[in-house]
């Protein structure tokens, strides 16, 4: 009977001190046969198994990339009343619509992967989680419009078509979405600072100071410098990033330099100048200490902006209940008349 | 007052006549019209759309990836299914 019981408690010992290599072996596999489909271009869907990380990761990224949509509204709804004719405002009342849209199609993605849609946007107001930067910047003149759909808009562009790519499936198909939408918003950008340039002093002074504005925050965008960016490594592994944040802040200005040249704008900075050994544009280093402040809630913006999307949730809480109330009375009489 | 969040829908849009309706993402909604119509502001400003199938998310019921090597077994080993598993005689034509 001793020796049973003996036998019992060292098999006890056995499994407890089997169990926990065995979980992490399991786990080993579980994440290896997972690097293999990121490998070969195998997308992940909601229900596959993913490491945490990944999924905490995903949560993270877009849940920001959603909250950048909708605080992205604020900026240019400032100037949809005083939009100078009707087709201009109804070209920006589409545009920011549409920022809208993308939001809800990021805050559905983010909802496949088990995060609570309501608890994200708590993150926003509480100050938890970020949005970008740019929209921290106020919008001074009409001009700004103009600014930030062709600059804005344009970095946006270069960060999300790669994202198009980006091994997690729902994200990926929400981004293809975006970039579909998103070339018209860079487009009636560049429009209005097309005839501000071809107008008369004050209105080519007017684009000017605007650009002079959100070009480096614009560049700021892309985020750090690569060799600061702690997050980006195990992105590009995971293949949730395709390009790092040097090589798409590059590609933005190569593009849009010349872009600024036809529309006979000067670029404010001084050591920007064509590199024929690299074949690309030099350009002079970016305030990180302005983009760290403006991150980390220091922005000229980054109350107002939370403040207002704060009251947003709060104003509209009776109409949500208001709308449940009634589709749950609805349901009853359906019901009771069955 | 009610702290209730709203019920998650599936949106499907069948882009033209002839095509399948076709899952687009998911919203939320009180009820089954306001489903509808937001999934028209949603995922049809473009013209995306000529009809919307909207269906609470918690009533699909889907396949288990991590059983798919068992279900989809079955239709593996069946070659004999596809048409060119057949050799078909030289001046053969139409079939």
């Amino acid at each position: 009977m001793l020796i049973l019981f003996v036998l019992i408690v060292l098999k006890h010992i056995f499994v407890l001190l089997s169990c926990v290599p065995m979980e992490n072996k399991n786990l080993e596999l579980l994440e290896e046969k997972f690097q293999q489909k990121i490998d070969q271009d195998i997308k992940i869907e909601p229900n596959d198994w993913m490491p945490d990380n990944y999924r905490q990761t995903l949560i993270r990224q877009i849940s920001q990339h959603a909250h950048s949509e909708v605080v992205g509204m604020l900026p240019e709804g400032n100037w949809i009343t005083r939009a100078p004719n009707l087709r201009r405002k109804a070209v920006l009342l589409a545009k920011v619509q549409d920022e809208a849209g993308h939001g809800l199609y990021l805050y559905s993605a983010v909802e496949t992967l088990g995060a609570d849609r309501e608890d994200t946007i708590d993150d926003l107001h509480s100050g938890k989680v970020k949005y970008s930067s740019i929209f921290n910047y106020p919008t001074l003149s009409w001009a700004d419009m103009g600014a930030i759909g062709w600059l804005v808009d344009g970095a946006a562009i270069m960060n999300q078509v790669p994202l198009c790519r980006c091994s997690y499936g729902p994200y990926a198909r929400a981004m293809v979405r975006v970039c579909k939408e998103e070339s018209f918003h860079q487009r009636q950008g560049f429009e209005i600072m097309t005839t501000l340039c071809k107008g008369t002093l004050e209105q080519k002074a007017m684009a000017q100071d605007a650009f002079n504005r959100f070009w480096w925050p614009a560049l700021m965008m892309f985020g750090p410098n690569d060799a600061d960016s702690k997050h980006s490594a195990q992105s590009m592994k995971w293949k949730i990033k395709r390009s790092t944040n040097d090589e798409l802040r590059q590609q933005f200005i190569d593009v849009t330099v010349p872009q600024a040249e036809l529309l006979g704008l000067t670029i404010p900075d001084a050591d920007l100048k064509w590199n024929e050994s690299t074949n690309h544009y030099d350009f002079g280093t970016i305030n990180w200490d302005e983009f760290w402040q403006v991150v980390n809630g220091n922005g000229p913006c980054n109350a107002e902006r939370i403040e207002a999307r704060t009251k947003a949730k709060e104003n509209g809480l009776w109409v949500r209940a208001a709308a449940m109330a009634h589709a749950e009375k609805q349901r009853e009489r359906t019901k009771q008349s069955a | 007052m009610s702290q209730q969040e709203w019920p998650l829908w599936e949106v499907f849009i069948r882009s033209k006549k002839g095509l399948n309706h076709k899952h687009v993402g998911s919203l939320r909604a009180p009820d089954a019209q306001l489903a509808v119509e937001n999934a028209r502001d949603v995922y049809t400003r473009r013209s995306e759309g000529i009809s919307i199938w909207v269906v609470l998310s918690n009533d699909i019921v889907a396949s288990d990836p991590s059983e798919s090597p068992e279900l989809f077994e079955p239709a593996d080993d069946k070659v004999y299914r596809h048409p060119t598993f057949y050799d078909v005689p030289d001046g053969i034509s139409h079939m």
